[in-house]
């Protein structure tokens, strides 16, 4: 496994935390898809997907086929990697390092320690200053985002709830986080010692919001996106670029409809060009309604 | 002066600020009709295949053509993609600048790097240069008027400029330094001296 930030003889420097968050700043303004194989990562690609996320099952079957949910087979993982062009992401479990190692191995360009699989860990998250390879997380709230920055995350992602097709999660965390950000930087000075304390957040990562008023790496909405309208309503509530999980490859048509969500993207503030994108789509994904659904089954809840 | 950032898709953002920063107008570009009051225009970092599909879909291809044939372009990392005549693979072009450039030319992102970078012009400091998953100028066509900017230690070419144009395989909107905002700048001036005084 390479350090963090190693020097090279000729004077470059790998795996700075400049270079990790910088990729995702490139990815802003996109759409990340879930693949599960080759051909899937492939219609990604020709749809304008700026990424893909590789993974054994997409949540949708995931919570369908229940058991434990774990990294993708290497050799999947290979087989995306060199089917297309564009970065490919892979899943590890929350606090499964070795899994992390593995896929650094692989070169997968972003590790996504994901809720969407089973923990590995009930209490620690993984120490992703150890890695050259970048990590986006999951959060709920700002508390939950700052401690996984503070613990090296370079990209965060609100989780809403994977494999639903039901955005109602996806925009309570979004909001949630911008929420708190917008209200954090009213505070005075004395107030946010504690207030770091209360959510649980790094104080010299809250002291930097509070200054900003934005977080400090990019910050894409997930979890529930399954439609362009979707993906335009987390883009003008303020996130940086969506991933779509089961949305897209359990539609009617996922070529037609990807596209649809990565126009939307862009256009996120064209009703007109929404309109048009949107139409004739094919069925959506089946979804499930969040608010019908039992605790237990819920997964953004994962997470330390 | 007024500067247009092409916003389909990249780190957009970070050159607006740059500018804004500058005393320069800085706007967001996602259709044809938005290039018609522009001094200049930066196509930013991103996913080049991105940034290709959308604009053939959205009807950009040739206004971008038209625009660069008279009007300064600045292009970073996709942007620099975008711009070049051949990629050695099939994906939408603007084919402006006479330059062969390949993609992911470092490797993936575990290969991505910073480097302190000598630019012709800005000789007073270095650069702190970051390269994402970035493209190398594989070829230059010096006789129709590229000339190189940079190079790597091992004297791979990283930026390069062409009249009015510029391509730069690293992104300096990510970094404090705005020397080479700056120096696009100027090219914008010095290209239509009139624009300068708005």
């Amino acid at each position: 496994m390479s350090t963090n930030g190693q020097s090279n003889e000729n004077g470059t420097q790998k795996g700075t935390w400049a270079v990790k968050k910088g990729l995702a700043q490139m990815l802003k303004g996109g759409v990340i898809m879930d693949v599960v194989n080759a051909e899937q990562a492939k219609i990604a690609e020709d749809a304008g997907a700026v990424a893909v996320m590789a993974l054994e099952r997409v949540p949708a079957d995931i919570r369908a086929h229940g058991g434990v949910a774990r990294m993708s087979d290497p050799e999947k993982i290979i087989e995306i990697m060199e089917s297309v062009t564009i970065p490919v992401m892979a899943k590890a479990r929350i606090g499964h390092f070795v899994e992390a190692q593995i896929l650094e191995a692989l070169g997968a360009d972003y590790i996504d320690e994901s809720e969407v699989l089973t923990p590995a860990d009930e209490s620690y998250h993984i120490n992703k200053h150890d890695f050259t390879v970048p990590f986006v997380c999951g959060c709920r709230n700002l508390g939950e985002a700052l401690r996984r920055i503070g613990e090296g995350a370079a990209m965060i992602r609100t989780k809403g709830e994977a494999g639903t097709g039901d955005v109602v999660e996806a925009v309570r965390h979004a909001r949630t986080v911008l929420g708190e950000i917008r209200r954090l930087q009213n505070m005075p000075r004395e107030e946010l010692m504690t207030y770091a304390k209360e959510i649980g957040a790094p104080y010299h990562l809250v002291l930097e919001v509070a200054e900003t008023g934005e977080l400090p790496v990019v910050n894409f909405a997930a979890g529930g996106i399954a439609t362009p309208a979707d993906a335009a309503l987390m883009m003008q509530i303020g996130v940086d670029g969506v991933f779509v999980g089961s949305g897209i490859f359990k539609s009617g048509d996922p070529a037609k409809r990807a596209k649809a969500i990565v126009e939307a993207t862009t256009h996120y503030n064209d009703p007109a060009i929404l309109a048009e994108v949107s139409k004739g789509l094919g069925e959506a994904m089946v979804g499930i309604n969040v608010s019908a659904m039992p605790e237990e089954d819920r997964i953004a809840g994962r997470g330390w | 002066m007024k500067v247009g950032v092409l916003a389909l898709q990249g780190d957009f953002r970070e050159h607006i600020r740059m500018l804004r920063r500058l005393g320069v107008t800085a706007v967001e570009v996602r259709q044809a009709e938005q290039l018609a009051d522009l001094d200049g225009l930066i196509i930013p970092g991103g996913e080049s295949t991105t940034i290709g599909k959308l604009a053939t879909q959205f009807g950009l291809m040739e206004p971008l053509r038209r625009f660069g044939a008279e009007r300064p372009i600045w292009g970073t990392c996709a942007g620099m993609i975008f711009l070049a005549r051949d990629i050695g693979r099939d994906q939408p072009l603007l084919g402006l600048m006479d330059i062969s450039v390949n993609r992911n030319a470092f490797g993936r992102q575990v290969d991505s790097f910073e480097a302190a970078l000598e630019v012709s012009g800005l000789e007073d400091q270095p650069f702190k240069a970051i390269f994402i998953r970035a493209p190398l100028v594989t070829e230059v066509d010096e006789p129709a008027g590229v000339e190189i900017l940079a190079r790597l230690e091992d004297g791979g070419i990283v930026a390069v400029r062409q009249g009015h144009l510029l391509a730069t395989a690293f992104h300096t909107e990510l970094t404090g330094d705005d020397r080479l905002h700056h120096m696009f700048i100027e090219m914008i001036q010095k290209h239509q001296p009139t624009a300068a005084a708005s």
